[in-house]
């Protein structure tokens, strides 16, 4: 779960790092409240993606009556795809110098990696690739987490020797993140030192790993329902797809993530675009291709859907008879291509054959079938 | 003849008595694998499919002689299964279980190190089969059929697909290993390239990869400094967009590291065939 700013500050804060005084607010009227209590504030976007800053969600004011304006605009304003729906007022910090600290998975090296840079506040990634060796890094043992002396190299390996010993304390508490939330990703930046020698988090990101989330149950309920992210991944969360919305007009559904990418790619290679991504996994049932096909069919752009099913625990027959009593319980009247193999195939096919939905050969062929008769058909 | 699984090992389902272990346990057997027992805490000392049930990885390698495992149990007990048949001496672990936190496998690869002759396949993966002799996982056999080229893959489905085409025309394979797609794994394409490379009835190879990671770029490495396989390379999520989260986590794309741009070029440099469709695999081979 990607948290939002303020969620995630909440979160820093809760394990014992200072964050600048803030305020939510989901009305300009609120935010104007927030700015008379805090006095000039930044009036910031709460979505989930980078560059919102870019996007101008982000406004710097000092009265009440800018904040209003401010939030105004800013709330319900669309930001790479996300709606914003709150701003987080947020009183401004009096900076002697920023800093980046975060964390991560490193995939290459199958463990987290710890990284802390004196060079914050800017685009970090571009501070990677042009001073790699500004950035300084540690993998933690996984079992015992980051030891003193090793943070303490860090920071001298910064070049933030200077503050090593609270930079230490900071990044303990950061690391805390992992084996008590088991978070993926953590990031401050910037890491702001005040004027007054205080190290205060200025921004934050925080990402969950979805693998887990069966154990951190009250941070979905805390923070998982704020986002009103895009209407039919919503719904296929609430449904427990995996779903991905994309911009085009031909509904996909395939089991196994691998599959459904190639079969994006396919549709793409012949010359349609993909509505979505929608895996249904190993082992699904009809239940399961139902609720694919019901969330499909909610966006109205969708011009036909390809079904592409190759089975190794998921069994042809019980496919089949979940979208052929999906495809009737929906009434859905668009074409529909399946491609489907794999473990009782010839049982799927047939099933699907006496309903009146053929199966395409391969998926190559199914992809090219698919685009043809959306491109036939006439819009909803 | 074969990779990793051959008609020697000796091997057991952790998890065996569970609805996935039972009717993957049996398929195994069905194709001859030689299962040899498995193990449900509590369990122990009755029979299930036939086969003794132990209650511990250790009781079962004392008792069988087991050297492989299947792991069959649910995300919050699998990484815990996985350092259990490692402690306990198993040499090949194959751990299908999907959704295991990511954390928890850090810690697992953390461990391993400390069992140099364990070997850990997944998770999140399909298994590995030696069509004729054997199989360790849900690869279904059906569509496997005994020959000269090894099939490696991140992704369990497209390794179906593949294998299927391979089957089709007639390219039988020696070893299929599913290695899996989550971000934190055991066996590396390049692990798996360098066991194929040093198997003699081994000729051809077929690497699936997908967006994610440099594990490809790394297996690219490898190949091109120079294989006497006969190499298809196949990238899926090239149309995938950036960012968003595609159901393994190893599908996210990061920077320009892991992209399907980055994974093709390195292959291409490598002097390595890389086709545009699955469909296209076989006929590069030939």
């Amino acid at each position: 779960m990607k948290l939002l700013e303020y969620q995630a500050k909440e979160v820093l804060a809760s394990l014992g790092i200072q964050i600048p005084p803030g305020k939510v607010a989901r009305t300009p009227d609120e935010a104007a409240k927030a700015c008379e209590e805090l006095g000039p504030v930044a009036i910031k976007a709460q979505v989930p993606v980078g560059g919102r800053g870019k996007a101008g969600g982000i406004k710097v004011v000092k009265t009440p009556d800018e904040a209003r304006k401010a939030a105004a605009q800013i709330i319900g304003m669309d930001i790479k795809g996300f709606k914003v729906p709150l701003v987080y007022c947020e009183a401004a910090l009096d900076i002697q110098r920023e800093i980046y600290l975060g964390f991560t998975v490193d995939r290459d090296a199958r463990n987290n990696i710890l990284m802390l840079s004196a060079k914050g506040g800017m685009d970090i990634e571009q501070v990677a690739e042009e001073a790699p060796e500004s950035i300084a890094r540690l993998h933690p043992n996984p079992w015992r987490g980051p030891l003193d002396f090793e943070l303490n190299q860090l920071a001298f390996d910064a070049g933030l020797g200077e503050l090593a010993r609270p930079l230490t304390a900071l990044i303990r508490k950061l690391y805390r993140a992992i084996p008590e939330l088991d978070a993926v990703t953590a990031e401050i930046n910037p890491l702001v030192v005040t004027t007054k020698g205080e190290i205060i988090a200025g921004d934050a990101k925080l990402e969950t790993d979805e693998n887990a989330a069966w154990r951190h149950r009250d941070l979905e309920e805390r923070y998982g329902s704020v986002l009103e992210g895009d209407p039919y991944e919503v719904e296929a969360k609430k449904r427990g797809l995996t779903y991905v919305s994309l911009d085009g007009d031909i509904g996909i559904i395939g089991n196994g993530a691998g599959l459904c990418m190639n079969t994006l790619d396919l549709v793409a290679k012949a010359g349609g675009r993909a509505a979505n991504f929608c895996d249904i996994g190993g082992g699904a049932k009809a239940e399961v291709v139902e609720n694919a096909l019901a969330v499909i069919l909610m966006n109205p752009r969708v011009r036909g859907v390809l079904m592409n099913v190759f089975g190794g625990i998921t069994r042809g027959d019980e496919v089949a008879k979940g979208l052929v009593t999906a495809r009737d319980n929906l009434k859905m009247k668009l074409p529909l291509v399946v491609r489907m193999s794999g473990t009782n195939e010839e049982e799927g096919r047939a099933i699907l054959k006496q309903n009146g939905i053929e199966p395409g050969a391969s998926a190559w062929e199914a992809a090219q079938k698919i685009v043809e008769l959306t491109k036939a058909a006439a819009p909803r | 003849m074969s990779i990793l699984l051959d008609a020697s090992t000796r091997v057991i389902v952790q998890g065996i008595t569970g609805r996935e272990g039972t009717f993957h346990a049996g398929q195994m057997l069905e194709m001859g694998t030689k299962v040899v027992g498995g193990t449900s805490p509590g369990k122990g000392g009755t029979t299930h499919l036939g086969l003794p049930v132990f209650n511990t990885v250790a009781d079962a390698v004392k008792a069988t002689g087991a050297n492989a495992s299947g792991i069959f149990v649910p995300p919050p007990f699998a990484a815990d299964a996985i350092m259990e048949a490692a402690a306990g001496g198993i040499s090949l672990i194959v751990c299908i279980t999907e959704g295991i936190p990511i954390q928890e496998m850090i810690k697992v690869k953390d461990f391993l190190h400390g069992y140099s002759s364990a070997r850990l396949i997944g998770a999140n993966c399909p298994g590995l089969i030696t069509p004729g002799v054997g199989k360790i996982g849900i690869i279904p056999q059906r569509i496997t059929s005994a020959g000269s080229v090894g099939l490696v893959s991140r992704s369990g489905t497209l390794t179906y697909e593949v294998a299927s085409a391979l089957t089709a025309a007639g390219m039988g394979q020696s070893t299929i290993v599913g290695i899996g797609g989550d971000p934190v794994l055991g066996l590396t394409f390049k692990d798996v390239v360098e066991l194929f490379e040093k198997d003699p009835t081994t000729t051809h190879l077929v690497l699936i990869g997908e967006i994610g990671g440099s594990d490809e770029e790394r297996a690219a490495e490898l190949l091109g400094a120079g294989t006497r396989l006969k190499t298809v390379a196949f990238v899926s999520g090239r149309t995938a967009p950036e960012g968003k989260r595609m159901g393994h986590a190893g599908a996210i794309v990061s920077g320009n590291r892991g992209t399907a741009k980055s994974k093709v070029e390195a292959f291409q440099k490598a002097g390595v065939a890389v086709a545009e469709t699955t469909d296209d695999i076989v006929g590069l081979l030939r």
